[in-house]
């Protein structure tokens, strides 16, 4: 069923893209005056902006949202204490300023003492202390409690071992607030931009009930607030006139419409319903380059796609010859222009490119491709392994069509450099997660991990030996060591090289493939202003503006 | 006439109680739950969230909670949407799938059962041949395939009508992609049934005796040869109420169907079950209701 699915999905989809170039551009009938008037930089009448938001979002509880489509919206109608500028630079949100002690542990903001809630009430200290409690608080369900985790006992309190009022953040007075942190965290900060840091109107919770995030009932304070939620359809937010920076706000609507399915999306698109889409289907990309190169923004996003080995297991438990050989064999700019050909960048390590960390990659990143491949073979052959003793594993993914087609493509490579007989599995996501933490099944799987914040600790704390989302099982003392004391470094330059340090150790000992750097390819309409790639792809609208068209 | 219908619904509850079951163990025993992501869960969030959702609870517990909620109306609260009740849900959901699902089969029931009836009157024609060659296509392309089509066309090249969401004018192509099959079906099934009633006695008997054409197909072979096309319609009410997935995601209308595909693929075992509940209930009440027609419609049911 699944299989006659995918054929005729595909089929059609051929069939479109075909009927598409034919005729040629898309935009048939497309804008006659020049976009943006005479100076090309007018404003059209009407400042309402439609975007594709992905998925729907699954709650507009900034404490209980974990993924993007939520965050998509929480940024329009939430802004914590730091906010970010279009291109992801922090910039000050409700605090104006902040002073940090030496020792990096103590934080100082002073609040703008004109921020309001959406419906007018004052915006004080007081309302972040709530906050920040809710947040670590266990009975909150928060998934991303740990975002909170730098403030101090705030793991002891999601642990349920003290009560949440121990959280270090206190209520100078109205306008000052003072948080205190376990450890100096450098990237504290980007964690306050983050939807954990996010303020929430007490009053609101506590009339409404389960039914506080409903328009009508939900008080946020970000230069836009919620006036409809229709779901799997969209989430519409209006301008907020008690916004603080009000003034600069140019739109007055955002529609943030659920576009799961990404073909549907890029219609929509072309038939200018939407003025920017949330991604592109990639099996189009070849339609679009041709057809909607002007409207097509490609940007590195802050994720990275790899193959994870299961080392508690053999073959590849204390084999690290072997798993150096099976990354060697891969080419991965086949992988990157000719498999998928959406921009991704080769990549040779685990941290994307991080501004301040100098990215560490496997010492062969800089051979070629020719010479990775006779290491392979020679390390294949120290492993034990050879043409008569091919090594036979199962490489398993979770159901996807990208997934599929870098997998196969993996595949044949192990098979023509190494000989390596490589079988297939596919999972369904859910039983694929489960299987992998597992790690009875598994031997090569696929992996990604995208960063909550832009600091290289988001990549890097995940293969301590001790964490939850370690699925290779990996075990290095040395590595846990550098992490922690990473932790607890003082000074940022000893810090990242601390981090720089644990991650040369990871890709020494390679119980991961890297593969590449994820992006974020959307498209624009060229009559919206002021968007701007970043990092981590968060795109407040409260920056963007609709040129006359 | 009152017993039968009243032991008929009585019938219905055990059938009801089996889905329930059913689908109540089947969900829970696909691997990975509803809270499994890539980050791994504080072990005290982890307990507080199935205590929240009553997953710590022993399965016949859980069970029975669920079926006295359901005496109450009450699906339980989604977990994927954390914001809504199942109930809400499917409040909003509903009727997005039947204003859909409702225009097509009109559409469908409208168009099929004239051009069958034409095509049959004029067998071997012209038309006749071209209805069924048109039908046949109809029923060949599958509705993903005509969908991208009419939405290529109509909104992206000539911009007719909207591509999708929920404003004016946007419930067009839907219900055309959603009607077309099942046009190219009925027309097929009208046709056959019509050719066979027209040469039967009671017609020729009719003709003979001078009735015009239009009085005979109206009045007389009109509603003996409806009879497997209400037969069909039972399953396909149901079919084309519950089987908009594919439209409703192509033209981005926030239908049930969609409901049920994300709920599944996230473990939203609350989610899934009221879904599958509530079409269990639909499905067993359009079957019930054809039996009724039929019963008008044709008198050897009745009288038995």
């Amino acid at each position: 069923m699944n299989r006659t699915y995918g054929i005729w999905a595909m089929l059609g989809a051929a069939l479109v893209a075909s009927c598409g170039s034919g005729s040629g551009a898309g935009s048939a009938g497309g804008p006659v005056a020049p976009i943006g008037g005479a100076s090309g930089r007018e404003l059209a009448e009407a400042q309402v902006l439609h975007v594709g938001n992905g998925a729907e979002p699954q709650t507009l509880d900034p404490h209980r949202a974990e993924e993007t489509s939520s965050f998509g919206v929480l940024v329009d109608i939430y802004e914590g204490l730091v906010s970010e500028s279009p291109n992801g630079d922090l910039v000050p949100g409700v605090a104006s300023q902040w002073t940090i002690s030496d020792d990096g542990k103590t934080y100082v903001f002073n609040l703008r003492p004109e921020a309001r809630w959406s419906n007018g009430d004052p915006l004080t200290a007081h309302d972040f202390v709530f906050s920040f409690q809710r947040g670590v608080d266990p009975k909150t369900l928060s998934v991303y409690s740990y975002i909170l985790s730098p403030l101090l006992n705030a793991d002891d309190i999601t642990a349920g071992k003290r009560p949440r009022e121990e959280l270090g953040v206190r209520a100078i007075d109205d306008h000052t607030l003072e948080i205190e942190l376990a450890n100096p965290t450098p990237y504290f900060l980007g964690l306050l931009a983050h939807s954990m840091s996010y303020p929430v109107h007490r009053a609101a919770l506590e009339a409404h009930g389960d039914q506080w995030t409903r328009p009508g009932n939900l008080v946020g304070n970000g230069a836009f607030m919620l006036d409809e939620w229709v779901v799997q359809s969209h989430v519409k937010v209006v301008r907020n006139p008690y916004y603080w920076d009000n003034a600069s706000t140019k739109l007055d609507e955002v529609w943030l419409y659920a576009t799961e399915d990404l073909t549907a999306e890029l219609q929509r698109f072309r038939a200018l319903e939407l003025d920017m889409t949330y991604r592109l289907p990639a099996a189009q990309i070849g339609f679009i380059r041709e057809n909607l190169a002007d409207e097509l923004d490609i940007a590195p996003y802050l994720g990275s796609y790899y193959y994870g080995f299961n080392v508690t297991r053999p073959p590849f438990k204390d084999n690290p010859k072997l798993r150096r050989a099976l990354s060697l064999a891969v080419n991965r700019d086949v992988i990157t222009k000719q498999v998928l050909n959406l921009g991704q960048i080769s990549s040779y390590g685990l941290v994307p490119p991080i501004k301040g960390y100098m990215q560490q990659q496997m010492p062969e990143a800089t051979w070629t491709q020719e010479a990775r491949e006779a290491e392979a073979k020679r390390l294949y052959a120290e492993a034990g392994y050879g043409p008569d003793n091919p090594l036979r594993t199962q490489l398993m993914f979770n159901t996807g069509e990208d997934h599929r087609r870098v997998a196969v493509a993996i595949a044949s490579m192990w098979k023509q450099v190494l000989g390596v007989e490589a079988e297939l599995l596919n999972q369904e996501w859910k039983v694929f997660l489960d299987t992998r933490n597992q790690k009875r099944d598994t031997q090569v799987y696929r992996s990604g991990w995208i960063g909550d914040y832009t600091d290289p600790f988001t990549f890097l704390e995940i293969f301590r030996s001790t964490a939850g989302q370690n699925d290779t099982g990996y075990p290095n003392t040395e590595y846990d060591r550098l992490v922690a004391a990473s932790q607890s470094a003082l000074e940022p330059h000893a810090r990242i090289e601390l981090l720089q340090e644990a991650e040369s150790a990871l890709l020494a000992d390679m119980p991961i493939l890297p593969l590449y750097i994820y992006v974020t390819p959307r498209l624009v309409q060229p009559w919206v202003g002021g968007y701007e790639p970043n990092l981590l792809d968060h795109h407040r609208h409260q920056y963007m503006y609709v040129l006359k068209h | 006439m009152f017993s039968y219908t009243v032991r008929r619904l009585l019938g219905a509850i055990p059938t009801l109680l089996i889905l329930i079951g059913l689908a109540f163990v089947l969900i829970r025993a696909a691997p990975g739950g509803p809270f499994d992501t890539e980050r791994s869960l504080q072990p005290e969030i982890e307990a507080n969230l199935s205590a929240a959702y009553h997953l710590d609870e022993p399965l016949y517990q859980q069970f029975g909670r669920y079926l006295w909620g359901l005496l109450r109306f009450d699906f339980g609260p989604s977990f994927q949407y954390r914001d809504y009740t199942v109930t809400e849900l499917i409040a909003a959901g509903f009727p997005v799938s039947l204003t859909l699902g409702a225009c097509a089969l009109v559409v469908a029931l409208l168009v099929g059962v004239t051009a069958g009836s034409v095509a049959a009157l004029r067998q071997n024609s012209f038309v006749d041949h071209g209805v069924m060659a048109v039908s046949m296509t109809g029923i060949s392309i599958p509705n993903f395939v005509m969908a991208p089509l009419l939405v290529l066309v109509f909104a992206v090249y000539l911009r007719w009508l909207p591509a999708g969401g929920l404003g004016e004018g946007n419930l067009v192509l839907p219900v055309i992609a959603l009607a077309l099959p099942q046009i190219a079906y009925l027309s097929r099934l009208t046709r056959g049934s019509m050719i066979e009633v027209l040469r039967s006695n009671f017609v020729r008997t009719a003709r003979a005796q001078g009735l015009p054409t239009w009085q005979v197909v109206v009045k007389h072979a009109m509603k003996p040869a409806l009879l497997p096309v209400v037969s069909y319609l039972g399953p396909a009410t149901a079919h084309i109420i519950t089987g908009s997935v594919v439209i409703e995601q192509i033209f981005g209308r926030p239908g049930l169907g969609r409901y049920f595909v994300t709920g599944a693929l996230n473990r939203d075992y609350t989610l899934v079950m009221g879904i599958v509940v509530f079409y269990g209930v639909l499905i067993i009440l359009f079957n019930f209701l054809v039996d009724l027609a039929y019963a008008w419609l044709d008198p050897k049911v009745r009288y038995r």
